[in-house]
């Protein structure tokens, strides 16, 4: 018998048809979509007079574009406001679920989908995001596409791709105090620079992956498109089927246990060859931040800037990127400064990772040289932060509670960092300008970011 | 939407000498609040053309009069980052209709195809060559020849070829888009998706 990875049994169970030197049709089972890469589609849908073809298998949120303060009153942007009277008005004559601002299940596209129970194993998931990656902690093939593809997935559910390559990284053993899975995956990066997946589909393996809580795998699996990969994903297990059970969306009674035999199946066999394996010692990796303007220019927080290293940059790219943040090689980046937090996205906005802020933060006030922007991912979240009673511990540190949004992970919303202001960010990007124009991002963990969040600067949370 | 057809195209080229540009640099997240595809091009490389006080930058490449053409010759992983294809949109609707990098990013690329603008990748030797050429001669012309895939200099004897995939290349040449295709095989689709569980 043939021995299949995980990815290729999913893939493989969803191509309609090979195209011979051409790409696979591939079907898709569940699409995400949002007030921002959709409207175009919609026009596109419009010009050619099509239908959607199975609105029941696509959902819609507004998350990008909205503010994360007073969403009850009007948006003032009118672009804004405009993009989201548009979803709603083309999921309204399409007939797709459309989740607004102030929805039980509003939220990021990407901490929405598992919650709701849309989310689930052995499918195939797109969005026009490239975060979308998230959605492979659950064991499915989830990927972000382009505008032209939200189209074709409108109109025909099915998109042309040809098949990614197939890596594998294995990570055995144990992790060091305080190393969260956004270390992991920030150190991973690092290892294998911003383009060094590109073409190619991962999937984690080792007990590091498999000790994870969904959560941490949906961290993991999210900042795969970092290095360039197509998406990342882990195989289901027992954790995923508790989290993926018993949610809105998610098949209930035979039909589950029907599901569940399938999921039981999806594995990597024994024997199967990946294109590219990458073995990391779990005991190298520490808590990390980033220093320079891509995700890949990352080390652990006690660490200095290094030298340029040739095989990954050019001096030119390297220099601007510092030159960008201020920064010079050599430099420590324990005690640089900072002047916002943001905890948030779909990277690090989900309950444990306010859980993770919140245990470090309690009994300590928030820097008086701080501006801290806490963003939920999604109503759910939030919703459990004051159930928890996490709500009165941030509010007691002198933190506050913003309402749910991409937020500052793309500025697109009102929530932009100052020119020149550093920020300490548990999303997914420090590209120049992107959490505002002029901003300048360090990437790191909520526990590293609750710790820069007390002490007004890059601080090692160990030491606290 | 339909784009022009691409066989072959002389043009000299815009050389961005930097490396990982990713789309949040082609176009920031603050302008992708359209419902349309309009005015993209505007905005392309908005925080490197124009400064804070929203003053042209005179040394970025796109101002730089010496330079223009159309097609940008980029450095290495160009496109990272976000999916967003207006991107794309605004090279394109900029004029250029084809950027020559040695690296790509993967989504950046099927976008690019997807709407029209050929992604050539080749050797970073070559990528230096042409660099270096534009340098020397800022209006010296390039040869995309996507019929032959390959890449010329003009006065220059060497010659690069680039890989595309078939299907995507008779795209290219005919203008036509996968919904087209994928709109053909909807009876097929159908039976397919009767059978998925779930
Ligand atoms: S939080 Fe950031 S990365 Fe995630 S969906 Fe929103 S914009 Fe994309």
């Amino acid at each position: 018998m043939i021995k299949k990875t995980l990815f290729d049994k999913i893939w493989d169970s969803h191509v309609v048809k090979k195209i011979e030197n051409g790409p696979d049709v591939l079907f898709i089972d569940r699409h995400l979509i949002h007030e921002v890469t959709s409207p175009v589609a919609f026009l596109g849908l419009k010009n050619r007079r099509l239908n959607v073809m199975y609105p029941n298998l696509t959902f819609a949120t507004a998350d990008h574009n909205t503010p994360t303060i007073n969403q009850h009153l009007p948006i003032k942007d009118p672009l804004s406001a405009k993009q989201l009277r548009t979803l709603k008005y083309n999921t309204n004559k399409h007939d797709i679920v459309f989740w607004g601002l102030g929805h039980k299940n509003n939220g990021i596209v990407h901490v929405i989908g598992p919650e709701s129970g849309i989310t689930l194993p052995g499918t195939t998931i797109v969005c026009g995001d490239s975060h979308t990656s998230t959605h492979g902690a659950f064991g499915a093939v989830a990927f972000g596409i382009g505008t032209s593809e939200v189209e074709m997935v409108l109109s025909t559910q099915c998109i042309m791709q040809p098949k990614p390559k197939s890596m594998r990284i294995n990570i055995n053993g144990k992790l060091r105090d305080s190393v969260t899975p956004k270390d992991v995956a920030l150190f991973i990066i690092s290892k294998l620079s911003t383009s060094g997946a590109t073409g190619y589909f991962v999937e984690y393996s080792g007990n590091i992956f498999s000790e994870m809580s969904m959560e941490g795998r949906m961290t993991v699996c999210n900042l795969s498109i970092e290095m360039g990969a197509r998406g990342g994903l882990i195989s289901p297990d027992n954790k995923t089927i508790e989290y993926v059970k018993n949610r809105e969306y998610t098949p209930k009674g035979e039909n589950l246990s029907k599901a569940i035999e399938y999921w039981s199946k999806l594995y990597t066999d024994e024997g199967a060859v990946f294109d590219k394996e990458y073995n990391f010692n779990s005991s190298e990796i520490e808590p990390m931040v980033t220093f320079g303007t891509n995700p890949g220019m990352g080390i652990r927080i006690s660490g200095k800037i290094p030298e340029i290293d040739f095989k990954k940059d050019s001096s030119s790219s390297y220099l601007k990127s510092l030159r960008y943040m201020g920064y010079k090689i050599g430099d420590k980046m324990i005690g640089k400064k900072v002047d916002y937090v943001f905890l948030g996205s779909c990277t690090n906005g989900r309950i444990e990772d306010f859980r993770t802020f919140s245990k470090i933060t309690k009994g300590f006030k928030k820097a008086d040289n701080v501006t801290a922007w806490l963003v939920p991912g999604s109503h759910r979240v939030l919703n459990k932060i004051r159930s928890e009673g996490i709500l009165e511990d941030l509010e007691a540190s002198g933190f506050k509670v913003r309402e749910p949004g991409c937020s500052a992970c793309l500025a697109m919303n009102e929530d932009k960092i100052p020119a020149g202001k550093y920020v300490v960010s548990t999303s997914n990007r420090n590209f120049e300008g992107r959490q505002g124009p002029g901003a300048r991002t360090i990437l790191a963990s909520p526990a590293v970011a609750a710790a820069a969040a007390i002490t007004g600067e890059i601080t090692d949370p160990r030491n606290l | 939407m339909p784009y022009e057809k691409f066989t072959i195209l002389e043009s000299s080229g815009v050389p961005l000498e930097i490396e990982n540009v990713d789309t949040d640099q082609i176009i920031p997240a603050r302008f992708l609040k359209a419902t349309e595809r309009k005015d993209f091009d505007k905005n392309l490389f908005r925080d490197w053309r124009y400064n804070q006080q929203n003053k042209l930058v005179k040394d970025f490449v796109l101002n730089d009069r010496k330079y223009s053409g159309k097609i940008l010759v980029a450095g290495k992983n160009f496109g990272s980052g976000s999916s967003r294809e207006h991107a794309v949109w605004a090279i394109y609707d900029y004029g250029f209709r084809c950027v020559i990098s040695s690296f790509f990013a993967d989504i950046f690329k099927n976008n690019c195809l997807n709407i029209g603008v050929l992604p050539v990748q080749i050797s970073a030797q070559f990528l230096q060559l042409i660099f270096d050429s534009i340098k020397n001669k800022p209006k010296i012309k390039l040869k995309v020849n996507l019929v032959e895939q390959e890449v010329s200099i003009f006065g220059i004897p060497q010659k690069e070829k680039f890989e595309i995939n078939p299907y995507k290349k008779g795209n290219m040449i005919n203008g036509y888009d996968d919904i087209d295709y994928l709109l053909s095989m909807k009876s097929e689709i159908k039976n397919f998706a009767n059978k998925r569980p779930f």
